[in-house]
């Protein structure tokens, strides 16, 4: 035998359709031909997922071979020959779907799918019109198996996309197919109905309408609809969510068209959490407590009345307490720092923090490419989850290792406190109650010693001092680390890059002048204001301060409302033009999708509010795109390309690498703990997230 | 769930074939074996036999659906197949069948009143050299007439009596 083996070819040559072809040894013939702008039909085939073979729609001719091949299982091999549109592949595929159609109801008037029917598209091509069959058609009526998600199986062409979408890609398994032949039918795992993400993955990669959802079912046709790109306003991870509107109403939500850092992958609040916007509890109108009673007023009594109280306290040295929320957009936040440090002559200025992203900052001081991306999450070859079930509190997150498991093969380790999702596929999975964690990791140490590259993901319960052992831990294992500091909502990120913090100013600059934090604010017994923007901190909790004269921006009357002498009607984030930076601090636009009666976006309640005060001037334009203009000139980290932007792209933020030398109160930093279907206050009053059987859920549980 | 000691140790040595990690080959066999001792396949099976493979209920749900000789519904003391398929359909398999359908009374996949005997019409039992053919439990019977069909089921029905 030869002691040398010739190098393995990095390129295969092939012919298509009389064309010259080449790609990477491995790739599916399908594959190659779409990138080569060949369109092979597939209904079974679907990238990233297993192969299935079951459609029969891919045949193509490959010379030497003698029957028709199927495009989606066969790699490309050096000086294959094939053609993909002769008559033989035209009579096999119309073929293909005369049997289909045995079965299936040529109801695609009413269908919800009709429109954008992948069936619909081939028999249109293809022309099996007409049928040789001549026996009565098999029906079944449809079912309903959750809130959500409603099955047809007359409609279902079987081929078990939802199912490898839903143990594959979810990681769930709730799908399977039942019976045999002509008979068979998708299942799901509750006998009769579903126990699950409800996630509605299934729905949107169903390629007829056998699978539809609740929310968009017989409401109208695709082409009807306008597609308005946005990002949705729940957890941090920040998926990118095409919203189907109609008549100035959210019908639906999904991501076909692949724009943004989430591909197709959207959970429960992304695909049907938009639903808040249109509680008919919203508030629609300004509100004065007169006589301890809220009254709707006018926007111009109510901003006068504030105005005036503002100016008074200001002029007799009181104090104020700024609160923001973390769905505000950074326009906003950046707008509402600067009004308060700026216009109130304060640092009072906090959000409820999830994560300990500071302490990380200054602990990677001189560090370089320390921060992971949600695309680093895919790409790593092995990570580590630290303290959070990431499934359920950061699901695109863990859908990004669980292709990285999948397609790269990827390492995965966990230490939390108790069972996690990620346990079934990890390479190790250990629970540790919480202040343990580090005794897992020095158990993990020579394991992790041995792999090439780590991502840390860690929750909550990494926070100050912590945060430091864990980098110096890692730094030990010698190999390059990156991280990923765990935080709850759509900016939560945002409001720490914009400086929504009493000790550090956007960019993480060190504020001169600290001021309180929302903890020290709460419990100060002559507070004179508390503001409170798109926030709620007195749920649970309260205002020690009994003069404290409380205004509340707010879609809805919650706690801190209750409390309120004011309260401003505010837009929710479908309503609203800006930016917001996810977990991973990649900036994205958000698009107004619906307009609301009587609601204002905070960016403007704070300009009209600064134009009352006189302030208007000195903190500038309350228009969302000078905001950020400022920002991207002004803020550390935020001088990013903005055709990525404008196009609705991601662009990666680039934080501070240097000391941020504050004291980080760790008392203040506390996840919320949201599971899959809570999302903090704008869960409470989605109907659809707590309709579902599974809410609200538990972590470490399922 | 329990079986019975019997059926325990067959469980048990099908399972032990297979190295950890790939369990779930075990999932047909074992539900033959359990099935044999109760006569069909229950939801507390399925379960109980998802949790020893390693898969979830809704993955051996499929197999139960997939494959014909698991049943749901309780099926006879002796379930019956006659096979009329291509060949045992030249040698006879459909007089067979017909015949047997009427002297029981029952067709397919039914069950005689006093659960003593179930049929099943079959697609190949994998005899065609011995056409045609009639499966009684695991016990194959080849180069069937009616003759010799009565005669068996003559002794099912004696046996019991």
């Amino acid at each position: 035998m030869s002691t040398s083996t010739a190098a393995p070819p990095t390129v295969v040559n092939f012919t298509v359709d009389g064309r010259q072809l080449s790609a990477p040894p491995g790739t599916l013939l399908i594959d190659a031909c779409k990138r080569a702008g060949i369109e092979i039909p597939a209904f079974c085939y679907y990238e990233g997922y297993s192969l299935q073979a079951a459609c029969r729609m891919c045949l193509v001719e490959v010379e030497k071979m003698p029957k028709l091949q199927t495009a989606c299982t066969l790699p490309v091999m050096e000086g294959m020959i094939v053609r993909s549109e002769t008559e033989q592949i035209h009579k096999a595929r119309k073929g293909t779907l005369e049997f289909l159609l045995t079965n299936h109801p040529l109801d695609c008037p009413v269908c919800d799918k009709g429109g954008e029917c992948e069936l619909q598209d081939m028999v249109f091509r293809y022309g099996a019109g007409e049928s040789r069959f001549t026996e009565i058609k098999n029906h079944e009526p449809e079912r309903q198996w959750s809130p959500v998600v409603f099955y047809d199986p007359a409609r279902c062409i079987l081929c078990y996309r939802c199912v490898r979408a839903c143990n594959e890609g979810m990681g769930v398994g709730a799908l399977g197919v039942t019976n045999r032949g002509v008979v068979s039918e998708i299942a799901p795992n509750m006998v009769d109905h579903l126990d699950c993400d409800e996630c509605g993955a299934c729905i949107d990669i169903c390629p007829v309408g056998a699978l539809t959802s609740n929310t968009y079912r017989y409401k109208t046709r695709p082409w009807e609809m306008q597609h308005v790109g946005t990002v949705c306003t729940h957890c941090s991870n920040g998926c990118k969510t095409t919203l189907g509107v109609r008549n100035d109403e959210i019908v639906r939500g999904n991501n076909r068209d692949r724009s943004g850092i989430n591909g197709e992958f959207l959970c429960v609040k992304g695909r049907y959490g938009f639903d808040v916007s249109t509680n008919e509890e919203r508030v629609t109108s300004p509100m004065i407590r007169i006589n301890g009673k809220l009254e709707a007023v006018s926007w111009s009594k109510a901003l006068g009345f504030v105005a005036e109280k503002f100016r008074s306290v200001s002029t007799a040295g009181g104090s104020f307490g700024v609160v923001a929320g973390p769905h505000l957009t950074n326009e906003e936040l950046f707008y509402l720092q600067k009004f308060t440090r700026a216009g109130l002559k304060t640092s009072n200025l906090d959000h409820a923090r999830s994560g300990d992203l500071v302490t990380l900052l200054d602990a990677l001081s001189g560090k370089t490419d320390a921060l992971a991306t949600s695309d680093d999450c895919y790409n790593t070859k092995a990570a580590l989850v630290i303290g959070s079930d990431l499934s359920q509190q950061h699901p695109f997150l863990a859908f990004q290792l669980r292709a990285d498991v999948r397609h790269h093969k990827a390492n995965i380790y966990t230490v939390t406190p108790g069972p996690v999702r990620e346990a079934k596929y990890s390479a190790q999975s250990i629970e540790v109650p919480v202040g343990g964690e580090f005794d897992a990791l020095r158990n993990l140490t020579e394991t992790l010693k041995g792999e090439q590259e780590l991502v840390i993901l860690f929750g909550d319960s990494i926070k100050g001092q912590r945060v430091r052992d864990l980098v110096e831990w890692a730094s030990g294992l010698g190999i390059p680390v990156k991280y990923v500091c765990l935080v709850d909502y759509s900016n939560s990120r945002g409001a720490m890059d914009m400086g929504v913090m009493p000790n550090l100013l956007p960019g993480y600059e060190v504020d001169p002048h600290p001021g309180m934090s929302l903890g020290q604010m709460l419990s100060h017994e002559t507070l004179d204001v508390l503001w409170v923007v798109g926030a709620n901190p007195l749920r649970g909790k309260t205002l020690a301060s009994k003069q404290a004269f409380v205004v509340t921006q707010t879609m809805f009357l919650e706690e801190t409302s209750e409390r309120a002498d004011v309260v401003f009607p505010s837009a929710s984030a479908y309503e609203k033009n800006g930016t917001v930076t996810n977990v991973t601090g990649q900036v994205q636009r958000l698009k107004a999708a619906v307009r609301t009666m009587g609601a204002k976006t905070d960016l403007e309640i704070c300009g009209l509010l600064a134009k009352e005060l006189g302030l208007a001037v000195e903190i500038g334009v309350w228009s969302h795109d000078v905001v950020f203009k400022e920002i991207h000139k002004s803020v550390r980290g935020y001088n990013v390309p903005l055709p990525i932007l404008i196009t609705g792209g991601a662009a990666a933020t680039n934080p501070v690498n240097g000391r941020v030398a504050v004291d980080v109160r760790i008392e203040d930093i506390q996840s919320a703990g949201d599971t899959l279907f809570t999302s903090g206050e704008l869960g409470r009053y989605s109907k659809l997230l707590t309709s579902v059987p599974e809410f609200p859920g538990a972590l470490y549980k399922r | 769930m329990t079986f019975t000691p019997e059926t325990e140790q067959k469980l048990q040595a099908i399972w032990s074939r297979y190295p950890a990690g790939r369990k779930r080959s075990a999932v047909i066999p074992m539900l033959m074996y359990a099935q044999d001792e109760t006569g069909q396949v229950t939801q507390e099976m399925i379960a109980e036999v998802a949790k020893r493979c390693e898969v979830t209920p809704l993955q051996v749900e499929e197999v139960v659906g997939y494959y014909s000789m698991l049943n749901k519904q309780k099926m006879g003391k002796h379930h019956v197949q006659v096979c009329t398929n291509i060949a045992c359909l030249l040698m006879g398999g459909e007089e067979l069948w017909h015949h047997t359908t009427k002297r029981l009374g029952i067709g397919h996949k039914q069950v005689t009143a006093d659960g003593l005997i179930s049929l099943e019409e079959v697609e190949c039992a994998g005899a065609c050299s011995w056409a045609p053919c009639v499966v009684d439990g695991y016990e194959y019977h080849h180069h069937m007439t009616i003759e010799k069909l009565d005669q068996l089921l003559d002794s099912i029905e004696n046996k019991v009596q």
